[in-house]
């Protein structure tokens, strides 16, 4: 660096900025190795809260069925993000574009108890019975953005003449997207693809409104939980959900960085 | 731009759907029950209105209007203090947020150039982990018999716990660890392209190093700390999860007041008013910026 005077400064403000973000997930996965119940108590490590865990069926129950929402949102959120994303990029200036996008950001910038308390009135009038299928369809809702936003991105970088020259050697539109477009947009998919799975996963607020019984999710079991106090197996859990979201996120960004 | 008609139109229309049912029909109801009379029945309202072509029925329908919900809203000074309280709340945060992402964003920015990839992942994987588990870390953290207080009772800092869960000031805590990287991303993305020729500038014509931040790379950044404060702004103030864990019951949000009127005292007519006012005010003017942005075709943002 050049400006020695600032090098200093910026080590400790990398280091204290890192630290406040990452000491309470590192406490969490600690703790959740700690024999003893008191998080100010270490009773030496053990597997004990995952052993709780593994004999904890409502949370396991929970687990799976956040699963198969995340699995079923991220997929119907990816193929509807990208076909957006493709729809803004290939299309320039259609008419209703500005409302098309302003519809496309609504879910992204609205506070999550509005969307869903607005998702769980529809369902409502619908006569839709709450569980599995209303969750799948709130948290697609919720993710399509991310993903358009992602797949966007891609497609803004990536060169046209490609495209034109499948046109030009007898290509449709449809097929030049599917043997050109598509290929070259695949990492940024399946990023998007990864982060639509995490966000539903995550998810407490949405689901909390769009879910039913029967139908609970892994963050509404541990919400009910932690407000009963900080139990140890949550800690377990909180670690394996750390995990997935490392190796999720991990993966995400060297699909994402694969040019 | 060559013509490329086919396939255009099928591409929008799935997503096109999707949104109108699953984004605009829902606020579209939310209007309709926030004008609804609240009923002790299941769905708890009446409903206003059936899809109808008679014009008398649209009349009794226009008649059957029931402000109440939004009566309710003015009338009962609890609104207007979670709306105010959750306003400044995330006024508080977002000041709190810039002052402690600034010097974040900064470092990262002038980090080597090979290792600012992985710094940067370093702030966005927390970001991405579960905030019900983040806020939940916080809990073990600030509770009266938590870490904290079990660090400051050793160093003797302190002769009694300190009460910090369940107050405003746990609650900032856990909004500034959880919106940390919404405000340290958008200003690193402005950051890391300085220019080096205006530093040099600055420089040559004998500006300290602190001079030449204030004159060049502070108000060139103004952009990025604007988006980073919006980012952090409009979802803090409908935030949910963090003051409903880590606040007490004096800290009455937004976003708590709506649960509460939806799952706690099932009144949906007030729960959607509510919903709709916070949006409006929220939302109302990023479409406004977005809307004008999207009609000058020079300017990108």
């Amino acid at each position: 660096m050049r400006r020695g005077r600032f090098t200093g400064f910026n080590g400790v403000a990398l280091g204290l900025g890192l630290l406040f973000l990452w000491a309470p997930l590192a406490l969490v996965v600690l703790y959740s190795f700690n024999e003893s119940r008191l998080v100010t108590l270490w009773g030496g490590w053990s597997l004990r809260w995952y052993g709780a865990l593994a004999g904890n069926a409502a949370l396991l129950d929970a687990a799976f069925v956040s699963l198969k929402v995340a699995l079923g949102a991220a997929t119907l959120a990816t193929i509807l993000g990208t076909l957006a994303a493709l729809a803004l990029a290939r299309r320039g200036r259609f008419a209703g574009r500005t409302a098309f996008s302003a519809l496309l950001l609504a879910p992204m910038v609205m506070p999550e108890v509005v969307l869903g308390l607005s998702l769980l009135l529809l369902f409502v009038a619908l006569g839709l019975d709450r569980g599995l299928l209303t969750v799948i369809l709130a948290h697609a809702t919720v993710a399509i953005p991310f993903v358009a936003a992602i797949v966007g991105a891609r497609l803004a970088r990536f060169d046209r003449d490609l495209e034109r020259a499948a046109a030009d050697l007898g290509a449709s539109p449809a097929v030049a997207i599917g043997t050109v477009t598509l290929p070259v947009a695949a990492p940024a998919i399946a990023a998007a693809f990864l982060l639509a799975f995490t966000l539903s996963f995550d998810d407490l607020v949405i689901a909390s409104f769009a879910s039913g019984p029967g139908a609970t999710t892994l963050p509404m079991r541990i919400y009910s939980s932690v407000r009963l106090g900080v139990a140890p197996d949550v800690n377990a859990a909180a670690t394996l959900m750390i995990t997935v979201v490392i190796l999720g996120v991990g993966g995400s960004l060297l699909l994402a960085r694969r040019r | 731009m060559r013509p490329r008609r086919g396939g255009g139109g099928a591409v929008i229309l799935a997503p096109l759907v999707w949104l109108v049912a699953f984004v605009l029909a829902p606020v579209a109801i939310v209007a309709k029950i926030s004008l609804s009379e609240s009923a002790l029945a299941q769905p708890p309202y009446r409903p206003v209105f059936a899809w109808t072509t008679d014009l008398d029925a649209w009349r009794a329908v226009l008649g059957g209007l029931r402000l109440d919900a939004f009566a309710t809203l003015l009338g009962d000074p609890l609104y207007l203090r979670a709306g105010l309280a959750s306003l400044a709340m995330a006024a508080v945060a977002t000041g709190l947020l810039a002052l402690l992402g600034y010097p974040l964003a900064l470092a990262l920015a002038r980090a080597p150039r090979r290792s600012r990839p992985i710094l940067v992942a370093l702030v966005l994987v927390p970001f991405w982990t579960s905030l019900l588990i983040r806020t939940y870390a916080w809990i073990a953290i600030l509770k009266p018999d938590g870490l904290l207080n079990a660090a400051l009772l050793h160093l003797g800092l302190v002769a009694r716990p300190l009460a910090i869960l369940d107050t405003d000031a746990a609650v900032l805590i856990g909004l500034v660890y959880a919106y940390l990287p919404f405000m340290v991303l958008p200003l690193y993305a402005v950051l890391v392209d300085r220019d080096d020729d205006l530093l040099d500038a600055a420089r040559d014509l004998g500006a300290s190093p602190l001079g030449a931040f204030w004159t060049v790379t502070a108000p060139l950044s103004l952009p990025g700390l604007a988006a980073g404060a919006l980012l952090c702004f409009i979802p803090i103030t409908g935030e949910f999860v963090i003051p409903d864990l880590l606040g007490g019951a004096g800290t009455p949000m937004l976003g708590r007041v709506v649960w509460s009127e939806f799952f706690a005292n099932r009144d949906w007519p007030v729960a959607a008013a509510l919903s709709l006012v916070a949006t409006l005010v929220l939302i109302g003017p990023i479409l406004l910026v977005r809307a004008v942005a999207d009609r000058r075709p020079g300017r990108v943002a």
